[in-house]
């Protein structure tokens, strides 16, 4: 029973759609969700989100928020809870910091990521994936950093870049399957190869991360889709 | 404890604008710093913001926040005694984040497009500007500002365009004023708030900037 009057307007393919999902679960707050299909929008979603037309889409009452982001932040703030379940630093400074990561890897890391994951050609894949490292070797300094030997980028607990970021683990397990590499090199990042582990076992995030095979066999599609998209004839 | 603050700012950018008007806003003493980006970024710059080596950065007692919106929303929170820029009702922020990143994602790409390219491409971004302001036009409705009777994060964020929009007319070859005449006057309020114009340039000097850009570039 949703007696928050909450519903989710995502997918399970969806890294973006599944940060809500996890701040939700953090939250111990019930929900509808209702996944779309991407190729057939529903109008609920064409009519909660006409500025971008996408999912994630949360829908409170009859308000709705989009861009993953700002509903983590939304969630965050409503249901404040106490201390231990809060997603963002209370500290200013510290929620800056926490932000300006955030923003990095929806730049960075998600575009290296996917358009290597489609490229076309060879040289473009190694040029996106070289890059992809390097946010990595970044990533594993931040990690470092802020995890101040503690298990997730929140510390003790997850905070909003562990959700931002582990909920691209599925698709980064896609690239591993596409390439054969490992999603990360044990030698140059070890603090995320466990941070990976305990995220994923993390209590709020079992069920939510989409199984690797159905996830490849989605991606598969996609590919598919892209090429057949970019060889068709022009219009 | 008196607090250092430091803005490490161009004076062209619309970003390092969004900064400026917040802390004069919030009646802030700063330390304005201008690097030179055309040449040489300063050896603070770099240490400051190692990541993306851009600015606006922030300096507060020594700790830097990069990320113009990212900035102004931890000056909102720092100095909250006056002047809210962010509501204080979860829902009315995550619509002022919402409003704010379409800002970021739309304006200045498209803007960018409208002076440095030509032919098919300057045409594409003509239709999407005009679009763009007209969305935001229908957004703001009746309101005098984005942020209500007062100014707020979407205006901040947004009105250090339109010191662009001289630039962005004369070279795309639009009239923002013929299509969206409520987003023109709503401009014309912001500029007239003391805090916007003493942190603002001329438009004739931001043209001036991109005619020299276009110069530079190539661009006939």
């Amino acid at each position: 029973m949703a007696t928050n009057d909450l519903k989710l307007l995502g997918g399970w393919f969806s890294p973006f759609a599944c940060r809500v999902q996890i701040a939700l679960s953090i939250k111990g707050l019930d929900y509808e969700n209702i996944v779309e299909n991407l190729n057939s929008k529903s109008d609920l979603l064409l009519q909660s989100n006409p500025t971008y037309k996408k999912i994630p889409v949360l829908i409170h009452g009859d308000k709705t928020i989009c861009e993953s982001a700002i509903i983590v932040q939304y969630i965050d703030e409503v249901w404040k809870n106490n201390a231990t379940s809060s997603i963002l630093p209370s500290n200013a400074y510290a929620k800056a910091i926490a932000r300006f990561w955030v923003s990095y890897i929806d730049d960075k890391f998600f575009n290296s990521l996917r358009y290597g994951l489609f490229a076309q050609d060879d040289e473009s894949k190694k040029k996106y994936f070289d890059e992809l490292e390097e946010v990595l070797l970044k990533l594993e300094e931040v990690f470092n950093k802020l995890s101040e030997g503690k298990g997730f980028f929140g510390g003790e607990k997850i905070g909003f870049i562990d959700i931002a970021l582990g909920c691209y683990l599925s698709w980064l397990k896609v690239k591993e399957k596409f390439t054969g590499t490992k999603m990360f090199d044990e030698a140059k990042n070890p603090g995320l190869v466990k941070w990976a582990e305990a995220f994923s076992a993390h209590p709020a995030v079992k069920g939510i991360l989409p199984e690797t095979d159905k996830l490849v066999e989605y991606a598969i599609a996609m590919a598919q889709g892209l090429a057949a998209a970019a060889t068709a004839a022009p219009k | 404890m008196t607090d250092e603050v430091i803005l490490l700012d161009f004076w062209p950018s619309p970003f390092g604008m969004r900064v400026r008007i917040a802390l004069a806003e919030k009646g802030i003493k700063y330390e304005y710093k201008e690097e030179d980006l055309i040449s040489n970024k300063s050896p603070l710059l770099l240490q400051m913001n190692p990541v993306h080596k851009k600015v606006p950065v922030l300096i507060h007692n020594g700790k830097p926040i990069a990320e113009s919106l990212i900035a102004v929303q931890y000056i909102d929170e720092v100095w909250n005694d006056k002047s809210p820029l962010l509501p204080s009702d979860p829902y009315q922020r995550s619509q002022a984040r919402f409003w704010a990143d379409y800002v970021d994602k739309k304006i200045y790409e498209v803007g960018k497009n409208l002076w440095m390219k030509k032919g098919e491409e300057q045409e594409a971004a003509k239709k999407e500007f005009i679009e763009v302001i007209k969305l935001l036009e229908q957004e703001l409705g009746d309101k005098t500002y984005f942020g209500g009777d007062k100014l707020g994060f979407v205006d901040v964020a947004l009105i250090p365009f339109y010191t662009w929009f001289k630039g962005y007319e004369t070279f795309g070859n639009i009239n923002v004023e013929k299509e969206s005449p409520k987003f023109i006057a709503w401009a014309k309020r912001c500029i007239k708030i003391e805090s916007v114009s003493k942190s603002l340039p001329d438009q004739d000097k931001i043209y001036d900037f991109i005619v020299e850009i276009r110069k530079k570039i190539g661009i006939e």
